[in-house]
């Protein structure tokens, strides 16, 4: 396949940034986005030119590093994959593909399609997590009867990789998936209850505080999420802040 | 709770509180507007009541207008600080891709809502409120006119065709703007309206059956004009 590529290049985080055209060539149609990617790099570092920096990391759907705007649609056009995971037949031979960095004032630009999402991390730390005695007397986690039909939705919210598509998405750049896939998946389970109102409260008030947009309930998000967390979480997390909030 | 409102979250849960009762006020009323189209004279006292009662006019009222108000407020607040949640726009966006036209244009649709309003407010609420607090005329009586007022100025307001035609878009946009506003202020409640086959198709009667009625009324009085 020879495609032609326009990639949004930016030096730093300060400089502003503009779209490149490159041409690749030979492009076969068994390779992941990545992989191409990979090409266009060493084209570009055997002319000596500055390679396009991008983030990637495991390969295989699982880590949430991989980030690109493609096509106009975030990790592009298939659904519940992330980058890695697209493959070039989904292209066309002579097709122009548009690359751009997830957009969001809490994602800022490090480098051409490299974003900031520590904007993430930050949400975690206010309330991502149980606070478990570790010091060798850990109550086996069995001993607590969990439905199944509980621990199947708190495992389908916990699947989320934290890749920030439901960000790009979103008209607004809102995190509300993210937040509340993350605040259904302990909220689901007898372990998240004792740090529950705390938990939702902080992460909304760290989410608001990150600069992220309201959520319109499009549902764009949903739709491309590369792990499919259903738009129920943003209901759930709603819920949980209300109760949260009349205590 | 002071907190909970100025939240992300508080705010779409007060956005949708006022949609449910700004949705119950709409069918009030159609309910009494509909009147005029089977018995003239019921709607001319149901009308007089209306115009009329003091819990109506001085505790109603004024819970409706706030209501409206808060709600176009509000969704233009929550508008700005979504558009300043991304100061970058994308070059290629395929929005169509993953989401409605009505659930991405609903500050539109509003805005279209809004516009007519005013128009509403010019066509019959002004004048109440000059008959009314202004005159002084709480009689509901007009000269030349047998009975009450009400349905014959309902029937001169709606001989101008552009009139009838900008009731005929705007209520095309209200038919927008529910279509996507009815879940989506149930699901900002905590409701899984998507999820639930039977909330989305009450949703979806709704927003349409209720827009079209009032295109009729207004057609009605255009083309039946006594």
């Amino acid at each position: 396949m020879n495609l032609t590529l326009k990639i949004w290049r930016q030096k730093n985080a300060n400089a502003k940034g503009q779209m490149v055209d490159y041409k690749v060539t030979d492009i076969s149609e068994h390779m992941s986005f990545l992989e191409m990617m990979d090409v266009l790099n060493e084209q570009l570092v055997n002319s000596g030119d500055d390679p396009v920096a991008f983030d990637h990391d495991c390969r295989e759907g699982i880590c949430g590093m991989c980030a690109m705007y493609i096509n106009g649609q975030a990790h592009g056009p298939d659904r519940g994959v992330t980058t890695c995971q697209l493959h070039m037949r989904r292209f066309k031979d002579g097709e122009t593909i548009t690359i751009e960095p997830f957009r969001a004032v809490a994602f800022p630009v490090i480098k051409d399609l490299v974003v900031d999402r520590m904007s993430f991390e930050r949400i975690q730390q206010a309330g991502g997590y149980i606070s478990v005695n570790t010091s060798g007397n850990t109550q086996d986690a069995n001993s607590i009867p969990i439905s199944k039909h509980a621990a199947d939705k708190a495992m389908d919210a916990a699947t989320c990789i934290g890749c920030g598509a439901c960000v790009a998405a979103c008209k607004n750049s809102s995190a509300m998936l993210f937040v509340g896939a993350k605040v259904s998946q302990y909220a689901l389970l007898p372990q998240g209850q004792i740090e529950a109102a705390d938990r939702v409260l902080n992460m909304v008030a760290q989410m608001d505080l990150e600069g992220f947009g309201n959520c319109s309930n499009t549902g764009a998000c949903e739709i491309e999420c590369p792990k499919s967390i259903s738009l129920d979480t943003i209901a759930r997390m709603n819920r949980e802040l209300m109760k949260a909030s009349l205590k | 709770m002071g907190g909970f409102f100025k939240s992300s979250i508080g705010r779409k849960v007060a956005m949708a509180l006022s949609a449910f009762f700004l949705m119950i006020f709409l069918l009030q009323h159609f309910a009494i507007n509909i009147l005029s189209v089977f018995n003239p004279d019921v709607f001319n006292e149901v009308s007089h009541f209306m115009g009329t009662s003091s819990i109506i006019q001085f505790v109603i009222q004024p819970i409706l207008i706030f209501g409206v108000v808060f709600h176009f407020v509000m969704g233009f607040i929550l508008e700005f600080k979504n558009l300043s949640s991304r100061k970058v726009k994308y070059i290629k966006n395929q929005s169509a891709a993953n989401s409605s036209w009505m659930s991405r244009n609903m500050i539109w649709s509003g805005v279209a809502i809004l516009a007519f309003i005013i128009l509403h407010f010019i066509d019959f609420w002004f004048p109440e409120i000059n008959t009314k607090f202004i005159k002084g005329d709480w009689s509901g009586l007009h000269e030349g006119v047998d009975g009450y007022r009400y349905f014959h100025e309902l029937q001169e307001n709606f001989l101008n065709p552009v009139r009838v035609g900008a009731y005929v878009v705007a209520f095309v946009f209200l038919a927008l703007h529910l279509l996507h506003g009815f879940t989506s202020a149930f699901q900002s409640m905590g409701v899984t309206a998507g999820r639930k086959k039977t909330l989305q198709n009450i949703g979806i009667a709704y927003s349409i059956i209720l827009p079209l009625g009032f295109i009729f009324i207004a057609l009605y009085h255009h083309f039946n004009h006594h």
